[in-house]
């Protein structure tokens, strides 16, 4: 399970989310985390102009799986299924951080077929992984999957015409390999943007599920530590022209009240959601509970690819934990290798045209 | 007997100084932009705005001549853009410029001035901002991109167009930098209206220029953001590093507030241009 869960977490980077077993992904336990409320969040809860004060650092990290698991038919768990769930993991972890088998063998030689961490000979394990240890608790009911909406907890396939338009777009690829170029590799292997989705801010189930924000007046800045992506959120104005595509989209913010929302449009083509691209419209809705949360709700709206919206919600939880740079393009020795390593099998096999 | 310049640099100081203590105007500018207060609620300047060098310091700290490229072979009159750059023609020149470092003269230990030498020889293959890595600081601060300050009563954060880089400007010390980065370990503090920021914990990967002027992850940076009226931030940085200069040494310049009704940050995140320099050979099939 642990790597099917690996490769799962893997695809979702890749901008595909896979549906099962994520609820059961391995986290890293960091003692003492959560046994006292962070300090640096005993602050007022409001901005010199009177909004409800969004600034610090967070975390999305948690346990409960965006989609709810076949077989779960509730959103809101009780209290003992959710302290399972965290036993579980907590358990799995434990398991995991044991140190290895000196004497196991070594993995087949080039790999065992598997995608991810490189066909298995040795990606990252446990040590490097951090998606989070708790179940995700809004409103105080303890939630079996982030997608709220629709009732059954699954976001919408795309519709019939979306998946045409997307197989007519994958035509291209028809007789390429996915190492044949770098523009073949997931955004976050070429370090374009975060592994897993910056807009709406879903976790990665994966690491480094930090997030920070500033507010001003005019302007909220929303920093994924993942690949340092920071996405500026204009107060107010209108969106940039149709033909600007900025990565994680074009986002402009309004209050409604004590909720920051923030719409967001303009997403380029290569940053698929869920089939959804050139026409997703992300609608944000950040609300400062207490002192230590937000509650995140998303809604994702493109009727040329969903019958209908989706909408989630993901508790943001305060973090004393301090943001580390993420230059991952300065340290990318990996994607040189990965695609001069497919030239010379290729080679190696006589298949060099 | 005191130097001209060091009377130039005091009399900027006693202008700088006057205007601050004549505080700042608070007036809109003619633009059609929103009022912009001169303070936050807590009384410190408001640095928020969309900031932006007026220099060519990022192709030569020091002062320096127009010339035909930055990278040359020799030629048999005068040396000649390289093969690489010869197709930029007059886009690919270099603007003359006065220089931003106090005394015109960065203080190189005799080893680092002979690197500085061999970056600049070697300029194509060296300089990272080639390849789109980080740019470090003060660098990032006169690239040829703006830069947007998010400041409130809790938090100051620069957000710079070049790369997607950013600095958070802890206004409590963390202590030591846990790691070396790219764009170093921030911390500010206020000196009357003056925005003090130590940066430490770098790396030795970043240069100050396309000139090959390098350092050493020894390196302090203290620099200064004193507001200058509405517009118009006076930047200074003080840069120590033991390991490849013998003196501290200074940079100075103006940074501008970009006053048009619509500024904002664009986006350049110049990692996906550099993929055909850096991948295309990797390709199955390369470009022809």
């Amino acid at each position: 399970m642990k790597l099917d869960a690996r490769r799962s977490q893997f695809r979702i980077v890749a901008g595909v989310l896979a549906a099962a077993g994520l609820a059961s992904v391995a986290g890293v336990h960091l003692s003492g985390e959560g046994q006292q409320a962070p300090s640096a969040i005993a602050r007022p809860a409001r901005t010199a102009d009177g909004k409800p004060d969004l600034t610090g650092t967070w975390s999305n990290a948690t346990i409960t799986p965006l989609e709810r698991p076949q077989g779960v038919s509730n959103l809101v768990l009780s209290a003992e299924e959710a302290a399972r769930m965290e036993k579980t993991t907590a358990d799995r972890v434990e398991r995991l951080n044991q140190d290895s088998d000196p004497n196991r063998t070594a993995p087949p030689q080039g790999g065992d077929g598997s995608t991810g961490a490189a066909g298995n000979v040795g990606g990252y394990n446990n040590f490097w992984l951090d998606p989070g240890e708790r179940v995700a608790v809004v409103d105080g009911q303890f939630r079996s999957s982030l997608i709220i909406d629709p009732p059954d907890g699954r976001a919408p396939a795309p519709t019939p015409e979306a998946r045409a338009r997307n197989q007519a777009r994958m035509k291209m690829m028809e007789g390429r390999g996915q190492y044949d170029h770098p523009e073949f590799r997931p955004l976050a292997e070429r370090c374009l943007l975060s592994f897993g989705p910056t807009t709406p801010l879903i976790p990665n189930y994966f690491y480094n599920n930090n997030i920070q924000i500033v507010q001003t007046p005019d302007h909220v800045m929303i920093l994924m530590e993942m690949v340092h992506d920071a996405r500026m959120v204009r107060i107010g104005g209108t969106h940039v022209p149709t033909h600007i595509r900025p990565w994680m989209g074009d986002s402009i913010g309004h209050w409604e009240g004590d909720t920051l929302v923030v719409d967001t449009t303009n997403f380029p083509l290569q940053q698929p959601f869920r089939g959804s691209a050139e026409n997703l419209h992300v609608i944000e809705r950040f609300r400062r509970v207490d002192a230590t949360t937000i509650n995140y709700r998303f809604t994702v709206d493109d009727p040329t690819t969903f019958a209908r919206p989706f909408t989630g919600e993901i508790p943001f939880r305060a973090t004393d934990e301090l943001i580390y740079e993420y230059a991952c393009h300065e340290g990318n020795y990996a994607l040189a290798n990965v695609l001069s390593g497919a030239r010379n099998e290729e080679k190696r096999q006589g298949t060099k045209k | 007997m005191i130097a001209p310049r060091v009377v130039r640099e005091l009399s900027i100081a006693l202008v700088t100084a006057a205007v601050v203590a004549a505080g700042f105007l608070t007036t809109a500018p003619a633009t059609g932009q929103a009022a912009r207060p001169a303070r936050l609620a807590d009384g410190r300047p408001n640095l928020n705005g969309v900031w932006q060098a007026l220099n060519t310091a990022n192709y030569d700290v020091l002062s320096h001549n127009a010339k035909a490229a930055l990278a040359f072979r020799p030629g048999p009159v005068v040396p000649v853009p390289a093969a690489p750059v010869i197709a930029f023609g007059a886009v690919g020149a270099v603007p003359g410029g006065v220089g931003i470092v106090e005394g015109d003269a960065i203080p190189y230990l005799p080893e680092a001035a002979k690197k500085q030498k061999a970056n600049q020889e070697d300029w194509l293959n060296r300089d990272p901002e080639i390849k789109c890595y980080l740019p470090g600081v003060p660098r990032a601060n006169y690239m040829p991109h703006p830069f947007q300050i998010l400041h409130s009563d809790k938090a100051i954060f620069f957000s710079y167009e070049y790369a997607g880089a950013v600095r958070n400007i802890y206004l409590k010390d963390p202590g030591e930098a846990p790691v070396d980065s790219w764009m170093g370990q921030s911390v500010g503090k206020w000196e009357g209206d003056t925005l003090v920021v130590t940066v430490t914990g770098f790396n030795d990967q970043t240069w100050f220029d396309r000139a090959g002027n390098h350092h050493s992850e020894q390196m302090k940076v203290v620099e200064r953001y004193t507001p200058q009226g509405p517009d118009h931030l006076w930047y200074e940085a003080t840069i120590e590093d033991p390991q490849t200069f013998s003196r501290p040494w200074k940079i100075r310049m103006p940074l501008y507030r970009h006053i048009n009704p619509n500024a904002r940050l664009n986006q350049f995140k110049c990692v996906e241009f550099v993929e055909e320099l850096m991948y295309g050979k990797f390709r199955k099939t390369p470009v022809q």
